[in-house]
């Protein structure tokens, strides 16, 4: 008998991000899969009455809390201590949690504190008779595995925009609260803020139903023997202004930013899509001057319907990697296409 | 800073990127077919740690980077030849697999254990470095566990900048969420990054520094450890390769409007 418990952290604000969410419809939903199993909440910050509320109708057993101004922040020594006394409390076997940037530094280290075990980049998860069964995936999105373990307590980090954002009913929720054991000092580490990593223009849009790619052919030679690169940021900007879409680049192209060449000033290595960079998810994709190696194209896992611009017909995406390529300069069909969203 | 610091960096190998992957049933699991065949490369985030490990140290008096590899012994000498001219750092070598399919708990312990016993290392000063995933397991728990094992609080996910201060301490740069940065500054070593991509392009070759280096190395592989590491407790069910290979419409011929107005219908549709 599984006692599952779905483990976070409140936001700033006290309330729960996105994924937090999502990653509740995944326990809620294992936990009615696996018959016999209960659930139970745990939550951790600065505050946490908000979200205990707000997710208070979602039938968990009990509300576990730690809170206090120690963890606001998110900072390994007091987050890692919060999560193993919540953890401990509710003797849990399984734990669920989304795969926030906080919670993925975490977690390991918890799970090897209480004797478990842990897996991340989960994808799907359900139970196969007594036990549960998850999906995740190897060696950078080529593999993807059904796989089972023995050891508990099991933790799992479930990657974003895979279930449902969890809306059921908010209530009023008093959440049993939790000694915490802080090393002593636990704040050798302080948060001194948050910073974009460009600051011009704020580019990834995670919630885009489009992400555009831009490939270092933006800042080559073109067939007049000339680049142009303010030409090429005018345009991608344009277009990511009037679709309002997310702005990925290829390797090539985000290491010539950092390398300081005339390149376009906008673009960092947090936009490079691929084996060294993300894998987000979005409804379509539409790559312009970009080759689509195959170290690039493992970073379009996620993204449904793909289509490119490129002025090479042999070119990756050519090979079965797009749905359709359209053999032109992306220069001129950029433009067209600009004109054309803002007509 | 009266004394340097102590960088262990923690990475190994994984298969070329550019090779095509195939799953195969081995004796103890899944494997991947022909893995010993199989160019391999530095794994590239914890290669991104190494030079940023390097650049640290030789900006810093007083300091040493140790490389911890746990993987095949025929194959860490290959990576070596190809590594040993790009940064200065000593090899200490564990021989085990280094696939993908194996426990990220036993090679944390593997690697913990290891590391503890590494002659001269003062852990106090330790700065401790490694991929912030790798491309083989992409789990991006390792590091953590690693950490814990040395019993190190203060720990850093998907660096990208880490530069000591003249109060001697170190500011650090993490990516989090929607393309940004999450600032903090720690008291000093001890300390875990588990980097990404970092600041530095790949150092050129020195080939003198390459003799240097392979002076330590050949003796480090001869005394390399075997490290048990499996994948106890885990059952893999299925390991597949996604089918993804779409029919692809190549548009050659139509005019620049026709294919602007093509994919305006399909963005807005
Ligand atoms: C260990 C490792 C990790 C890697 N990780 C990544 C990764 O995370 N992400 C990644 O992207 N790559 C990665 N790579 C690199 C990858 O193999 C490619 O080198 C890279 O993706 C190439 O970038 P690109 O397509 O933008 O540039 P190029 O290969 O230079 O391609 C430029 C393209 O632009 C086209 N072009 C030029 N002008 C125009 C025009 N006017 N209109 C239309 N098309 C035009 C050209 O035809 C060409 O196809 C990795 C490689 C290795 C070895």
């Amino acid at each position: 008998m599984e006692r599952i418990l779905y483990l976070t952290h409140t936001e700033a604000d006290g309330g729960l991000s996105k994924v937090a969410l999502e990653t509740l419809t995944s326990a809620v939903e294992l936990s009615r899969q696996l018959s016999g199993s209960t659930l139970r909440l745990a939550l951790w910050g600065g505050a946490i009455q908000t979200a205990a509320d707000a997710v208070a109708g979602c039938g968990a057993e009990e509300t576990l809390g730690v809170t206090g101004e120690e963890f606001a922040d998110s900072r390994y020594a007091s987050d890692a201590a919060a999560a193993e006394a919540l953890v401990r409390a509710a003797d849990a076997t399984f734990v669920i949690a989304p795969a926030s940037a906080r919670l993925a530094r975490t977690l390991p280290g918890v799970a090897l504190r209480v004797g478990g075990r842990i897996d991340s980049h989960v994808v799907g998860m359900g139970a196969a008779g007594e036990g549960v069964q998850i999906q995740r995936w190897y060696y950078r999105q080529r593999m993807l595995a059904t796989m089972t373990r023995s050891q508990r307590p099991w933790f799992v980090l479930v990657d974003p925009g895979l279930f449902e954002t969890w809306n059921g009913e908010a209530g009023s929720a008093t959440p049993r609260l939790v000694e915490v054991d802080l090393p002593t000092p636990y704040d050798r580490t302080r948060v001194v803020g948050i910073e974009a990593a460009k600051s011009q223009a704020q580019t990834i849009r995670p919630d885009a139903d489009l992400l555009f790619v831009a490939g270092a052919g933006w800042t080559k030679k073109q067939a007049d023997g000339q680049t142009h690169v303010k030409d090429a940021e005018e345009l991608i900007l344009g277009f990511l202004d009037s679709a309002q879409a997310s702005l990925g680049g290829s390797k090539s192209m985000v290491e010539q930013s950092a390398e300081g060449e005339d390149v376009l000033s906008f673009m960092s290595h947090l936009n490079q899509v691929g084996q060294t960079g993300s894998t987000p998810r979005h409804a379509k994709g539409l790559a312009t001057c970009c080759h689509g190696e195959e170290p690039h194209v493992v970073g379009w896992r996620f993204i449904h319907e793909r289509r490119a611009i490129n002025t090479d017909p042999n070119c990756g995406w050519a090979q079965s990697k797009a749905d359709v390529l359209y053999v032109a300069d992306a220069f001129a069909l950029t433009a067209k296409v600009n004109e054309l969203l803002r007509g | 800073m009266s004394q340097g610091f102590h960088l262990v960096v923690c990475g190994s190998i994984v298969p070329d990127p550019l090779q095509t992957l195939e799953p195969i049933q081995g004796a103890e699991g899944p494997a991947l077919k022909n893995e010993m065949m199989l160019p391999a490369v530095l794994d590239p985030w914890a290669g991104h740690a190494l030079y940023e490990a390097a650049h640290l140290a030789a900006a810093t008096p007083d300091s040493k980077v140790w490389l911890v590899s746990l993987g095949p012994r025929a194959k860490l000498q290959q990576l070596m030849m190809t590594i040993a001219p790009k940064a200065a750092f000593e090899l200490v070598a564990l021989d085990g697999p280094a696939g993908g399919f194996t426990e990220a708990w036993e090679t944390a312990e593997a690697l913990a254990e290891c590391i503890k016993t590494i002659p001269g290392l003062d852990r106090s000063r330790l700065l401790l470095f490694g991929g912030c995933a790798s491309a083989s397991r992409d789990a991006g728990v390792t590091m953590q566990m690693v950490g814990e094992r040395l019993e190190i609080s203060d720990q850093f996910l998907a660096v990208d900048e880490l530069t000591p201060q003249e109060n001697g301490t170190i500011r650090i740069l993490e990516r989090i969420e929607a393309g940004r940065y999450q600032v903090s500054e720690c008291a000093g070593p001890p300390l875990v990054a588990a980097w990404a991509t970092g600041r530095l392009p790949e150092p050129p070759n020195n080939a003198q520094l390459g003799m240097q280096n392979m002076r330590s190395i050949m003796p480090a592989l001869q005394k390399a450890q075997p490290a048990r590491v499996g994948a106890e407790g885990v059952e893999f069910l299925e390991v597949e390769v996604p089918k993804q290979r779409r029919n692809t419409r190549v548009v050659e011929d139509a005019s620049v409007d026709e294919m602007a107005r093509e994919i305006v219908e399909w963005i807005r549709k």
